[in-house]
């Protein structure tokens, strides 16, 4: 037995406890100064360094998007040249889905909170986790840097083939797109494989499948989800630098190549692309509703069930996007059918959500503010879906503002509302200090009528016959007066993330301190001091229920016996997380930033010559060498109390 | 909520430290990497079956690659599998000699694969540039290559990793996923293999 | 029936005003679309607006968590039960009525429907009627002379990238693909001029690659079609012969063709009744001699990436050539 407070809070620990504390900071202690930065490799480290970095990146296509909305404020305007806006809409896209959807909404999120909800230490391969910011981090530099030296990728987002290939796409312009693709597609899939890991292997005791927070389910469905997906775009993207660099044939019609193999490819990715960054917002959404209900979300396992059947089918609707290409009567109504039943398990979503609501009680603090915007907004994107779902409705506005209206709905609805619940949600945890309630609410409405009165009109400009991607229109169009009103509404949106970033700063050094559990929440990452320690919880828990602090017993046991020498953690089974094991995670070291700038060289020169790849791997080869080569000390303390596992 | 309360412990210092199979996080981690590498290699399979869909003639104007050297190494590949799988399952049981002995033979093998594979490259009877058969023939011969020089490299460093003091029961699940690996690097190959020399040959007829 | 249309849009770049069968499909079915969803997203907000309202708590303090059983949820299971079968049903319905629009607009009668081939360029169209006689094809750019109610049958490729054929009031788009064919079938009923306008994005000029669909009845579409086939008329007069020497002896016959002169590279649009057309640069300018001029000495200008380079000649040059062009109905 061991007396202790059912909330860590450093204040009240017994001397016992804060010696363990004190041996536990000891091990877990981040390196400091200059090279500590880059030998870190904790998850709440790395976590944060993905989430400001994302925001970064978020900010910068923001701002591009404010360039394109002024060319598009005045028809035939010259504010921005065809070649600078074709610029401008090709960056931001490929900002906002590779530099920060992806990166915000799963790596971000997860490696943050992941192992906190699932109550352990540190994300597995923590090592691998650094490794994959750097190279993400590496990877959009590289992008915007070429996009300074007027580089800037200009085929779109999807960069279709030949536009982008060898003969319509001159310079190195597509090139960069293409690597800027490997870069974050490396990051991704490590920090899917990392998630996966620590939530089937890493969990605390008690935390069976049926009892895993959603927020972690989603997580987890988008790590297989990345995992299968982008493969296809890997592919692509290779198929494309080849094409470019190497002289294949792949996108070729003239020698047995083909368009069309480069559109499978991407969308094989492309579309499930939608559901990796949905998915952790509707995650988001499930655990803010179910705080600020203050019950147990209603239809656990409708919802679970819901975020899984999203994951299968989102891979079987790829062609969804390429209806205007001419496909087979057949496979266009089982496409169709497939891309409108997608809506029953997200609908399944929504009811249990009003369900919640309807029998909980509400608190209207910020974070359920964005859950009630996400509601207005995302389900408008999803209704406008089922335009899109259908073929012969889609022949009509596919490519067109309808489009650009519908994704922004579902996009922005379906993860920036609730990025930014998430963001006030948890902005105590990170940072130990609350947000300002009033900004917060401004800074909603602010976004909330600023979003619709930006993206509602391109709806109606889209039917009126507005084609995506032009950089201007002719003034007898009658597309002039609501592009205006979008443009204006823009500035509304660009406000409200000024006010965001003041109340940010504002809260950072003089926000109300938090403690470890300002919203009376019921999952673990709130059952530790707010900002975490570097050990995450000084008591490993165990689990009681599906909110674990709200179900938890009076006496719930915690775990002992790990040796606080090293940086241990348990292990438990797949599905009734059973403790089967310990280990140690690895410490940190300079290794993976030397390996992501060894890969980073390769990728970046294979740019410009094919040997960039084949000389490159060697640099590659050696740091990885470096990296897991085993370190005496640890090897020899491990050896000495060695328990193997009986057959 | 400051209150001080008993709680009883959940004692896990028995537990082991050494385990294997899906014990191990690395194992899950190797799982994860087979499952995107998978992934790619069925995405290529089916990329070549595409473009054959496309072209009228398969292999355009030429003949498919030659048999001799692909059969040699796929008879190579499966013949590693015997001290792979010896010394994988010696490896559970913390054998040393049986582990050091079998990655050195593994290590051997995977350079006779590498070697072979060359002259399997001068008798693919196809350039990547000519056209798109050829595109895709080198790409899925080449990922292969990738993944048999990485765990061949994987496997040198391991076995002498195994002849230094640094063994320890984590080397030992290193040296058992080592060869789950490699596995996969085999398993991989009969359909490529297929795909490469026998799918010109049957679609032809 | 109200509930057959969306109402508010008029125009001729647009899907919801139909022209043609096809486009009338498709808006039976947008329309269908439109009204469910428009319902279901009035209600569903309602219910969320009534209910957080309703269950709306204190704002300073977080209170304790609700324990909730089966039995306390048992209404809500109800409830959300019925709301996922409505849900299905009109998932169901809308699909259906997906089917009957896209069945619809297969049947259209390929036998009998009049050819027409389009190509797309970086960034014009090329529009040929083939004929049984070689020398009575006819080659035009931009602008689609079709007769009134007749099924059309647009069959088409790219030459380069991807470009996507989109005349909203006529039919839905399909894209136009190096190394495919594609048949899109169509028809007009209406007389007038239907714009159209690439939808894929296909590069620099993408924004200005437009056209114009003109439906006018079978015997003026007869006659247009006689007057198109003919070579270009010979030149009339001093000045106009100098145009047509300036023409052939400059940059213009790199990539022009004028049937009847020695001019017959496909590069470029096809110029033999260039006077005939409303618009130049696909859709951009009105054809005045005024844009025309401006357009010769400098497309670059007014269409910065496109494929017309700058042209240095004189004033009288100009004038003479621009009398020439003038004279190509």
């Amino acid at each position: 037995m061991i007396t202790t407070t059912a909330i860590e809070s450093t204040a009240e620990l017994t001397e016992q406890e804060r010696a363990q504390a004190a041996r536990l900071e000891a091990v877990w202690r981040e390196p400091t100064g200059f090279w500590g930065w880059f030998k870190a490799v904790h998850h709440t480290t790395i976590g944060k360094r993905y989430a400001v970095t994302a925001f970064g990146f978020f900010l910068l296509a923001g701002l591009l998007a404010g360039g394109m909305r002024l060319q598009l404020a005045f028809p035939e305007a010259h504010i921005l040249s065809n070649d600078l806006y074709n610029q401008f809409f090709t960056m931001h896209g490929s900002t906002m889905m590779f530099l920060f959807a992806v990166p915000m909404m799963f790596e971000a999120m997860s490696v943050y909170l992941v192992p906190l909800m699932v109550g352990t230490r540190n994300i597995a391969f923590p090592r691998l986790n650094a490794y994959s910011y750097y190279l993400y981090l590496f990877g959009g530099l590289m992008f915007y840097v070429a996009f300074a030296c007027n580089t800037g990728a200009d085929r779109g987002w999807f960069s279709y083939v030949p536009l982008a290939g060898p003969d319509y796409g001159p310079g190195k312009r597509p090139d960069f797109w293409a690597q800027l693709i490997t870069f974050t597609e490396v990051s991704g899939l490590a920090v899917a494989v990392e998630t996966i890991v620590t939530v089937f292997k890493l969990r605390a005791p008690g935390m069976s499948l049926n009892r895993i927070p959603i927020f972690v389910w989603g997580q987890v469905v988008v790590a297989f989800m990345v995992i299968f997906s982008l493969p296809g775009v890997v592919l692509s993207s290779t198929m494309l630098l080849m094409d470019r660099t190497c002289n294949t044939q792949f996108f070729n019609p003239a020698a047995g190549g083909d368009v069309l193999l480069y559109q499978h490819l991407f969308w094989w990715f492309g579309h499930p692309e939608v559901y990796i960054i949905f998915i952790p917002g509707a995650a988001i959404i499930s655990t803010i509703v179910t705080s600020f209900s203050r019950r147990h979300v209603f239809g656990y396992l409708v919802l679970v069930l819901s975020l899984v059947a999203t994951g299968f089918m989102a891979f079987g609707l790829w062609v969804h996007h390429m209806f205007a290409t001419g496909i087979p009567q057949i496979a266009e109504s089982y496409f169709t059918a497939a891309s409108m039943v997608i809506a029953i398990p997200t609908g399944a979503q929504v009811f249990c959500w009003i369900a919640t609501i309807a029998t909980g009680k509400v608190v209207l603090k910020t974070p359920m503010w964005w859950a009630i915007g996400f509601f207005f907004v995302f389900i408008m994107g999803g209704m406008t879906g089922m335009f899109v779902a259908s073929v012969p409705v889609d022949l009509q506005v596919h490519d067109t503002y309808f489009v650009v209206a519908h994704f922004h709905y579902v996009l922005i609805g379906g993860a920036v509302f609730p990025l930014f619940g998430a963001i006030t949600y948890w902005f105590p945890k990170v940072t130990g200090r609350m947000l300002n309630e009033t900004l917060g609410q401004l800074t909603f409405w602010l976004f909330f009528i600023g979003f619709n009165i930006t993206f509602f009109p391109m709806h109606l400009v889209g039917i009126r016959g507005m084609p995506r991607r032009v950089y201007t229109y002719q003034p007898n169009m009658g597309w002039t007066t609501l592009n205006q009103v979008e443009s204006l509404g823009y500035v509304l949106l660009f406000l409200a993330v000024c006010v965001l970033l003041v109340n940010v700063s504002r809260s950072l050094r003089s926000g109300a301190i938090a403690g470890p559990n300002p919203w009376n929440a019921g999952t673990l990452e709130w059952a530790t001091s707010s900002p975490p320690p570097q050990y995450n919880f000084l008591h490993l828990p165990t689990v009681n229920g599906r909110e674990a602090l709200w179900d938890a017993a009076p006496n719930q046991p915690i775990v002992a016996g790990l040796p606080d020498d090293a940086r241990s953690f348990l292990i438990t089974r797949t599905l009734d997380a059973e403790p089967e094991g310990r280990d140690e995670f690895p410490g940190p070291t300079i290794w993976p930033f030397l390996a992501a700038v060894a890969t980073s060289i390769a990728f970046i020169g294979s740019i410009f010559t094919p040997w960039g790849i084949t000389i490159g791997a060697i640099p590659v080869a050696i740091t990885m060498i470096g990296w897991f080569w085993p370190e005496r000390q640890p090897a020899q303390r491990r050896r000495a109390r060695e328990i193997w596992q009986s057959e | 909520m400051a209150e001080r309360v008993e709680r009883p412990v959940l004692d896990v210092s028995r537990l082991p430290t050494v385990g294997f199979g899906s014990r191990s996080i690395t194992w899950w981690g190797i799982m994860g990497m087979m499952a995107i590498e998978g992934t790619v290699f069925v995405l290529m399979i089916a990329s070549y079956f595409y473009l054959h869909s496309r072209n009228s003639e398969w292999p355009p104007h030429r003949n498919p690659p030659d048999l001799l050297w692909g059969t040699v190494n796929l008879v190579l590949f499966l013949i590693s599998v015997v001290p792979s799988e010896w010394y994988r399952r010696r490896a559970r049981k913390g054998d040393l000699r049986a582990v050091q002995i079998g990655l050195v033979l593994v290590s051997l093998f995977g350079i006779g694969n590498v070697i072979v594979r060359y002259f399997e490259l001068w008798h693919l009877n196809t350039d990547w540039s000519i056209d798109a058969y050829g595109s895709a023939v080198w790409t899925l011969m080449g990922l292969h290559v990738l993944h048999l020089l990485t765990d061949l490299v994987d496997t040198i460093v391991l076995t002498v990793i195994f002849f230094t003091p640094l063994v320890e029961g984590k080397r030992f699940q290193d040296a058992e996923e080592n060869a789950a690996y490699w596995y996969f690097v085999v398993g991989f190959w009969i359909p490529i293999y297929l795909v490469i020399y026998w799918a010109p040959r049957w679609l032809h007829a | 029936m109200i509930l057959f249309h969306v109402p508010g849009f008029r125009g001729n770049q647009t899907s919801l005003n139909p022209v043609g069968p096809g486009a009338e499909h498709i808006e039976f079915e947008f329309a269908l679309i439109f009204w469910i969803t428009v319902i279901v997203y009035c209600i569903v907000l309602i219910a969320l607006v009534v209910y957080v309202v309703r269950r709306r708590h204190s704002l300073n303090i977080m209170p304790e968590p609700i324990r909730t059983t089966p039995e306390s949820d048992r209404r809500a299971r109800h409830a959300v039960g019925a709301a996922m079968v409505v849900t299905v049903l009109l998932v169901f319905t809308m699909l259906i009525g997906s089917f009957v629009s896209g069945h619809a607009l297969g049947k259209m009668n390929r036998q009998s429907a009049y050819t027409i081939d389009v190509y797309g360029h970086q960034w014009w169209w090329e529009v040929h009627y083939p004929n049984d006689e070689p020398d009575k094809t006819v080659v035009t750019a931009n602008e689609i002379h079709v007769p009134m109610g007749v099924p059309l049958r647009i069959h088409g490729t790219s030459r380069d990238v991807i470009h996507s054929f989109w005349a909203p009031n006529v039919q839905g788009k399909r894209d136009l693909m190096p190394g495919y064919d594609t048949d899109v079938m169509m028809q007009i009923d209406q007389p007038g001029r239907w714009r159209g306008q690439c939808a894929e994005y296909c590069g620099e000029q993408h924004a200005h690659m437009s056209f114009y669909m003109v439906a006018e009845p079978a015997q003026q579409f007869q006659q247009w079609l006689a007057q198109q086939a003919a070579a270009s008329v010979s030149p009339s007069s001093p000045q106009v012969t100098r145009g047509q020497q300036v023409f052939l002896s400059h940059a213009c016959v790199m990539c022009h063709t004028i049937r009847g002169t020695p001019a017959g590279s496909r590069v470029g649009p096809d110029l033999t009744h260039l006077a005939s057309r409303s618009t130049i640069a696909a859709g951009v300018l009105p054809n005045t001699i005024g844009n025309l001029g401006g357009w010769i000495l400098n497309a670059q200008s007014i269409k910065p990436g496109c494929r017309m380079p700058p042209n240095h000649m004189t004033g009288t040059e100009l004038q003479d050539l621009l009398a020439y062009l003038e004279t190509l109905k």
